[in-house]
């Protein structure tokens, strides 16, 4: 019963593919075995049909090839004006997406789906502009020949002999929404071929007796109603398994084809391909590469990544592995991914040589025996692998003549000592230098210089001396030996210098990321990060780095360089930033750019572009670079990330803190302003009645002018706060005296003084301070103004002032109640007062405000109680020092 | 001498009332105005012998008046003025004001100043007192000599120049800009600071208790007055 139930996975899979379907534009292809069939004109048919429904139809690009019919059928289609780019000094016409996109129809029409661009378009490839324009909820209808097929590429190349360039990936043709196939008999496409339907005359005939020939005719057309009727079955299969109508094979076949760095790897690839079609399966192209082919010349490396390319343009997934051991590593990988087969290839003709070695595909089945292995046999002739890194020629050719002087410098030290030494011992001696020059100059020299050594050995040493003949034949033996000793020994020791070079790359590049790991863990602010990035990358890719992150209107800037700045695209890292994809120089989008550009991804989001621009294009080529890069790039995505949720996490406390304190602010404000203009309704509708008493209206009115007055104290608090933190602080600080604030102060409070004793001491030789007097003043009027509302009647306030080092320091203090206990520094919270319920009005905004108006001039303000009594508040000022007028100097 | 006639230039209705309603209590014949245009008319027609300015009108600006007002008549001009507008007051001064009240103000304090400046205007024009008195002090401005409660104080000649400026302007502001100028000449506008000191030394040498003065006040962030 289980297995009549679809997958989950499966389904989940498939719902998601409808979802991102429901959102991505409706994409048409018609099929065609080969050119002149008659695609684009029925293409145009049905776009015509689609016009006259009333849907919004545009022409992208359409070929016509001078065909009259099929211009008739342009009629009335509103045409998108092509695009002209210069491409070495030629003008030539290209399909402009960017005014497409703009545009914005229902339904485009484009043709050729397997057109190559024109350098320095933005895609390399058509379908890639398809696909874009699809991602943006376009329909597309488009024309493709069956040859353009990447899997049928190479099939098709060899039934007709010709082998052509523009390919479209298979996913591409099987994702589509709708494959209509425009088939013609064989004689039929002749005869328009003869009747100039297709081709122009002169045209016709070159074509006709190459690629239209019967047989070839005959055979694409196979192909090509084969290969819709596949789609056609797997449609029909994933119906049935969309509603579980029979028994489906659930589990999930995995392939993974064994890329060798031969030229045979293409086929493997397309093999491969086909295979996993065939299966429905996953499948995975791997490449591993042992310390022996990292010696690779950067040609042929250059090719196994291309196979890597291709195949993942087939839908595979890709990895290069590392690794000592090729079968155990191979062998380690299939049983991680859970791989049922293995693709291998083996060229068609063995050499001799080949049969002595370890058979690579005996050894694989011997060790996993429970994987099938599939062997791809190549049917070129196998090309030769050069298996020595290109070393440049001047270096090679010195390298030499240094094991040729080591070995002379040898033989003559040997000469001198013979007549200690026994010649076995002079072996040992040309030997130990073999083995030198092989661990300093490599495998070249060192098998020149155990060469050498024998023929230094035979002419120096063997008797006859000085000559090539030898008189004992035993010294044969002995040179063979010698030679395939020196041979074996200076190979092994090249061997171990050069892997250890590799472990020193290997370790070079795992220090890198453990160094930048390390400083981005350390990050706080977008800024670090930025900065971090752009030094590290910079450093281990030699090259000139931005990192350009997002506005908040999601459009990339640069946030920052290195030293050296690269050349930056804005609307390239835009296109890489929208899309999450790479671009520029080395991919296949926008090649034609200078640099780089990698997405930043982030497990949430992309959270900028990384751009490169180095002379020396290492990082592309190499795939353990590479993949450096993309683990730098992810790194640096994901410090990005950390430090944004920082951020949005600050914000929130932020905003809480801000909620917090406008709802005690609230309910401060609604009490005490509240309760003065109840008094004030209250005094005044009192007075209003004429019934009472002058001297109780004249009481009243005062009461009246004093209820007001605190108001006037509260609002000018609340308005001076409120200016504080809207603008910052906006100080206008000059030389003040303290005296004059004091006064002035002193003199705007005498109503509510009266009833106390002020006292103010402050020296005639204090020297100005630089303050905002206003502020200041304001300081002091609160804090008399507290100590007057806080003292009983007949109190002493006092204010005084000195002068210490550095600072200038107010106290006020008065001989009232005191401060409550363990409440002197939340005092200055704001909004917060000392009595928890008090009938004296004003908001505790008055000691804040204190406080903000005190730090703002880098000042501090405390509170205490008096030993004797009472409290102290004191201020303290920077001291700076004012210019003396000239005449007191 | 006939009742003195005040202008009143303000566009709230409320304040012009209570201001009126005080002044008439104190026998002054009050005119209004709610507007500018119609203040400068007022102000031209009534010939008035004290004006009180709101700076904040919706027509013209109270500076604008006020500068109007000074091209034909040294009429006492007094204006209010919100609290942390000090520019403004200071602007409203530098071009002819006289003095300023800061809202909210009380009755008792503009009345005490409109009768100082109708005095002062009053005594201006008719005298050239040499002899002028604050507290103990007594300044002989003919011989140069201050004499404080009988003795002689001795002033530096920039003390001097700055205590004849106040003399001078005596019951009115005197902007920081206006002292720099009469004081040091042009090119001390920059070190309004050196007031400070020389105010300090001042009160120092004339006033009883020089951090709570009675007569050499502090307008803050504005000037100094003599009263």
């Amino acid at each position: 019963m289980t297995d009549e139930r679809p997958d989950p996975d499966h389904l989940l899979a498939e719902i998601k593919k409808e979802e991102i379907a429901a959102q991505r534009g409706k994409l048409k292809i018609f099929i065609g075995a080969c050119a002149g069939v008659g695609k684009t004109y029925a293409m145009l048919n049905a776009a015509q049909q689609r016009l006259a429904e009333g849907i919004d139809v545009v022409i992208g690009v359409v070929e016509t090839h001078g065909r009259s019919d099929t211009i008739k059928l342009l009629e009335k289609l509103p045409l998108l004006p092509l695009h002209e780019i210069k491409y070495r000094g030629k003008s030539l016409l290209e399909f402009d997406i960017d005014a497409a996109l703009q545009r914005a129809p229902q339904l485009i029409i484009i043709d050729e789906l397997a057109h190559t661009n024109i350098e320095g378009s933005r895609h390399m490839k058509r379908w890639q502009d398809v696909d874009e324009l699809l991602a943006r909820g376009i329909d597309v209808y488009t024309t493709l020949n069956v040859q353009h097929l990447e899997s049928l590429n190479d099939v098709v190349g060899s039934i007709t002999g010709i082998r052509v360039w523009e390919t479209v990936p298979d996913r591409f043709f099987d994702n589509a929404d709708d494959v209509t196939l425009v088939d013609l008999p064989p004689d039929e496409l002749l005869e328009r071929l003869r009747e100039g339907k297709v081709y122009v005359p002169e045209q016709a005939e070159h074509a006709a007796k190459n690629f239209f020939r019967k047989g070839n005719l005959i055979a694409l057309r196979e192909l090509a109603l084969r290969r819709t009727a596949d789609r056609v079955d797997s449609q029909m299969r994933a119906y049935r398994a969309d509603h579980a109508i029979a028994n489906v094979w659930q589990t999930r076949e995995r392939i993974i084809a064994c890329i060798g760095p031969d030229s045979m790897g293409n086929k493997l690839v397309r093999s491969a391909a086909r295979l996993a079609n065939e299966l429905k399966a996953d499948w995975h192209a791997v490449y591993v590469e042992t310390p022996a082919l990292q010696r690779l010349s950067k040609g042929d490396r250059q090719r196994i990544l291309d196979h890597l390319k291709l195949a993942e343009e087939l839908g595979a997934e890709t990895a290069t592995l590392a690794g000592s051991d090729l079968i155990a590593t191979l062998i380690a990988y299939a049983q991680s991914r859970n791989a049922s087969k293995l693709i291998v290839g083996r060229p068609a003709d063995f050499s001799w040589f080949q049969h002595l070695r370890p058979r690579f595909i005996d050894a694989l089945a011997r060790l996993a025996p429970d994987i099938d292995i599939y062997v791809v046999v190549g049917n070129e002739k196998p090309t030769r692998i050069k298996n020595r890194e290109i070393k440049p020629g001047a270096t090679k050719w010195r390298n030499y003549a240094w094991a040729t002087i080591a070995c002379g410098i040898t033989t003559l030290l040997a000469e001198a000592l013979l007549r200690i030494f026994d010649l076995s011992n002079v072996v040992m001696i040309l030997l130990l230098t073999v083995v030198g020059i092989s661990i300093r100059f490599g495998r070249g020299p060192g098998a020149w210089a155990a060469a050498l050594s024998v023929l230094l050995f035979d002419f120096f040493f063997v008797p006859p001396r000085f000559s090539f003949s030898v008189s004992d034949v035993q010294y044969l033996f002995t040179f063979a030996l010698m030679l395939l000793i020196a041979l074996t020994i200076g190979q092994l020791a090249a061997k171990l210098r050069f892997e250890a070079t590799i472990a020193n790359l290997r370790e070079r590049r795992a220090q890198a990321l453990a160094a930048l790991s390390k400083e981005l863990s350390g990050a706080l602010t977008v800024e670090q990060v930025v900065e971090i990035a752009n030094r590290n990358v910079s450093g281990i890719f030699n090259s000139a780095v931005a990192v350009l992150l997002p506005s908040s209107q999601e459009k990339t800037k640069v946030a920052g360089t290195s030293s050296s700045q690269p050349t930056i695209d804005i609307a390239v890292a835009q296109w890489v930033y929208d899309h999450q994809l790479p671009a520029g120089l080395g991919t296949h989008t926008l090649s034609a750019a200078a640099s780089h550009y990698l997405p930043l991804k982030a497990p949430m989001r992309t959270r900028g572009v990384l751009v490169l621009e180095a002379k020396d294009l290492l990082f592309l080529n190499e795939p353990e670079e590479k993949r450096l890069l993309d683990t730098f790039a992810a790194q640096i995505a994901l410090a990005l990330e950390r430090v944004h949720y920082v951020e949005v996490a600050q914000d929130a406390l932020v905003s809480m803190e801000g909620e917090r304190l406008r709802n005690s602010l609230l309910s401060a404000i609604s009490h005490d302003l509240r309760t003065p203009l109840t008094a004030l309704v209250g005094l005044s509708s009192t007075l209003a009645d004429t019934n009472i008493p002058e001297n109780t209206q004249k009481e009243l009115a005062l009461a009246i002018r004093n209820e007001a007055q605190q108001m006037t104290e509260l609002v000018t608090n609340l308005l001076d706060m409120a200016r504080l933190q809207a603008s910052g602080i906006k100080l206008k600080k000059d030389w003040q005296s303290i005296e004059e604030i004091v006064g002035s102060a002193c003199m705007q409070l005498h109503r509510v003084m009266t009833t106390k004793k002020l006292i103010i001491s402050i020296p005639a030789s204090l020297p100005l301070c630089e303050c905002d007097p206003i502020l200041i003043q304001r300081v002091i009027v609160n804090l008399l103004d507290n100590a007057a509302k806080y003292t009983p009647t007949g109190s002493t306030i006092s204010v005084s002032a000195t002068a210490g080092n550095n600072e200038i320091t107010i106290v006020v203090e008065d001989n009232g109640p005191g401060l409550p206990l363990g409440q002197e520094t939340k005092l200055f919270d704001k909004f917060t007062r000392g009595e928890t319920e008090s009938n004296k009005p004003g908001v505790g905004l008055g000691l804040a405000l204190c406080k903000a108006i005190i730090e703002a001039h880098g000042g501090k303000i405390s509170a205490e109680n008096r030993v004797d009594g009472g409290a102290r508040f004191t201020v303290t000022l920077p001291l700076g020092i004012a210019p003396i007028p000239e005449e007191l100097l | 001498m006939k009742t003195p006639r005040i202008l009143i230039i303000e566009d709230e209705n409320q304040i012009r009332r209570f201001v009126r309603i005080a002044l008439e209590a104190e026998n002054f014949d009050v005119r209004e105005a709610d507007s500018g245009t119609r203040g400068l008319i007022e102000a031209s027609t009534r010939q008035p012998d004290l004006v009180i300015i709101d700076l904040g009108l919706p027509d013209l600006e109270g500076k604008e008046v006020i500068r109007q007002i000074r091209g034909w008549s040294e009429m006492p001009i007094v204006v209010l003025s919100a609290r942390d507008r000090e520019e403004e007051k200071v602007a409203a001064l530098n071009i002819g004001a006289d003095d300023y009240l800061t809202k909210p103000f009380g009755i008792p304090e503009l009345v005490a100043r409109v009768r100082a400046h109708l005095r002062r205007h009053h005594c201006n024009e008719n005298q050239s007192n040499p002899i002028a008195h604050f507290g103990d002090v007594t300044i002989d401005l003919s011989a140069h000599i201050i004499t404080r409660a009988g003795t002689e104080i001795h002033l530096t000649p920039i003390e001097y120049r700055l205590l004849l400026t106040l003399i001078n302007a005596r019951g009115r502001v005197v902007t920081h800009n206006q002292l720099m100028l009469a004081v040091w000449g042009p090119n001390y506008s920059e070190r309004s600071h050196y007031l400070r000191i020389y105010m300090g030394h001042l009160r120092q040498k004339l006033e009883r208790n020089p951090a709570q003065p009675e007569f050499l006040l502090t307008e803050l962030g504005v000037g100094y007055r003599l009263v």
